[in-house]
């Protein structure tokens, strides 16, 4: 299985990756993922969908070094991941994390002003990016004069800019309606056509994994283990009209097969879900 | 200016108005208090004379030092004592009390170790503005978004680089109640220090005249403590409030 050429394949990887969060004086050890194997092919999209408080955050945290594995071993690009995030991840966090005290334009270039990008590149690079995300009018403007789903796209800039080989987005549209996050997702796959980028996305949205997604992981109630792993076989050059394929309804249908024992497990009714 | 800023604009000319007819007319007797009016021709007089100029260069001085000290000291030790949460355990009841106690009962004792100088009041300014500050700093971070400390890490920031590029900033419109706090009780603790026991300064001053029933003297050099204070923190109130405003923090 591991030929030189399968293991270029491989762009990071998670074996045998446990996370337990540790006791602390108000609350008792949390096992919260694992162990699971994950495989994220060069240049993929995937998705990750599971119930509430599954552990999809730690997943990410974890592939990102964010935060240490309890067991097992992460990988990215050839070398191993350990207390530090690798250059060339980027991560848009499930929480607002835009800066308050700059304006969008500043919160995009802040990235390329730390590594000393010069002037100019910044100029080109920032200016691209919302043009790209569709912020460009608000580029003067402050995140509190933007909405909760705006706010997520300029911490996509931010990350954009950096030019990430992989890129993490732990719920980036959680906040928004259905219909504009259907929306939202064909910016993404623009994004992941024109990066050429690695993408691993976490939704709760099924509908939003099926059509953005090469393949899909879902994930079992806490601790986290992949439960499924779903290959939708869409072209590269897919949108979101592709919801109306049957194809679409198939694999829609079969995550919600995966996941409603698990759902209603994190719910706390394990009796149903044996039903 | 709004409508409830005329109102107070109002609320004060009719004060200093009753004030100056109270004194016009006998009602209150001008051995003890003199007209505004009269203060303030005072304090012109005095500030073209030039006589008190050192005085009041020595005062402001000193507090915007005490100042200057309490908000930058009382930031370090704040950030410390956040990331250090036993040590803020176990210090939380003295912050919590610490301005219960009259720490004026102190300024004997400073003076006794550092003599009478400048020392001991720049000290008591200190003393009575940097908890407030710490205080305030303590509570900035609290605010301050967990994610942020994780975004710092993506963009491989180090603990020094994360604290004043991030941390401070989003810190910042609460640190600076702290720092509006810190300029009121420096303001306070140096004038009344002065007042106590000083070699000179504005309430060394002020105390004299008193003894010396100089009153012209001492209703003008009020009258300027009572103009500057306001000043200084009516731009600090403007300042945060501009700021508040751009980050969507509604501050009444
Ligand atoms: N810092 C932490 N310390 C202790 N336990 C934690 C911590 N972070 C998360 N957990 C626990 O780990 C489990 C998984 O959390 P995680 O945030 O990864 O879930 P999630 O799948 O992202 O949930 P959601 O869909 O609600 O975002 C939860 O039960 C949570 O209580
Ligand atoms: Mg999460």
């Amino acid at each position: 299985m591991t030929t030189a050429a399968a293991d270029a394949d491989i762009h990071a990887a998670l074996s045998g990756v446990t996370r337990v969060y540790p006791e602390t004086i108000a609350t008792p050890p949390v096992h919260a993922l694992g162990p699971l194997d994950l495989e994220l092919k060069r240049g993929e999209f995937f998705a990750v969908v599971g119930p509430s408080g599954c552990g999809k955050s730690t997943l990410l945290e974890v592939l990102a070094g964010l935060q240490q594995p309890t067991a097992g071993t992460v990988m990215f690009e050839g070398r191993t991941v350990s207390g530090k995030v690798p250059d060339g991840i980027g991560v848009v966090f499930q929480e607002d994390a835009s800066f308050p005290w700059m304006t969008v334009w500043d919160n995009a270039a802040f990235g390329l002003r730390r590594n000393g990008v010069a002037t100019a590149e910044i100029r080109r690079r920032v200016d691209d990016a919302l043009a790209f995300m569709g912020l460009t009018e608000f580029a003067r403007a402050y995140p509190a004069q933007l909405s909760g789903g705006m706010r997520q796209r300029v911490c996509i800039s931010r990350t954009l800019v950096l030019q990430p080989r992989l890129i993490l987005l732990d719920e980036p549209f959680g906040a928004l309606d259905a219909q504009t996050r259907l929306l939202m997702g064909d910016e993404v796959l623009r994004l992941w056509r024109r990066t050429g980028a690695t993408v691993l996305l976490i939704t709760h949205a099924l509908d939003e994994a099926a059509m953005l997604s090469d393949r899909i992981g879902a994930m079992s109630a806490r601790p986290g283990r992949f439960l499924d792993i779903v290959v939708t076989g869409w072209s590269r050059e897919r949108d979101s009209k592709i919801v109306s394929e049957p194809q679409f309804g198939e694999i829609t249908g079969r995550l919600w097969e995966d996941l409603r024992g698990e759902s209603l497990k994190s719910l706390g009714h394990p009796g149903m879900a044996a039903g | 200016m709004s409508r409830v800023g005329w109102i107070r604009l109002a609320v004060l000319a009719i004060a200093i108005g009753l004030l100056e007819l109270c004194c016009r007319l006998g009602l209150i007797d001008q051995r003890v208090v003199i007209p505004p009016s009269e203060m303030a021709v005072a304090l012109v007089r005095l500030l073209i004379s030039g006589e008190a100029n050192e005085q009041i260069v020595r005062t402001f001085g000193i507090v915007l030092l005490a100042a200057l000290i309490s908000v930058v000291a009382g930031f370090a030790l704040g950030a410390v004592i956040h990331a250090l949460p036993r040590v803020r355990q176990s210090l939380d009841p003295f912050f919590a009390t610490y301005y219960a106690v009259p720490i004026f009962i102190f300024y004997p004792v400073m003076i006794v170790i550092f003599g009478l100088s400048a020392i001991p009041i720049v000290l008591m300014g200190v003393a009575t503005a940097i908890v407030a500050m710490i205080i305030a700093t303590l509570n900035g971070l609290d605010r301050v978004p967990q994610v942020l400390a994780k975004v710092a890490r993506v963009h491989r920031m180090g603990a020094i680089a994360t604290a004043l590029r991030l941390k401070l900033p989003a810190a910042a419109p609460h640190l600076f109640t702290g720092v509006k706090l810190a300029v009121s009780y420096a303001f306070i603790g140096v004038i009344a220090s002065e007042f106590i026991l000083a070699p000179a300064g504005l309430g060394r001053v002020i105390s004299d005249a008193y003894t010396d029933f100089n009153n012209r003297q001492m209703y003008a050099l009020m009258l300027l403590l009572i103009i500057v204070a306001t000043i200084v923190n009516m731009f600090l109130h403007v300042v945060d409030q501009r700021w508040a405003e751009r980050r969507g923090i509604a501050k009444p």
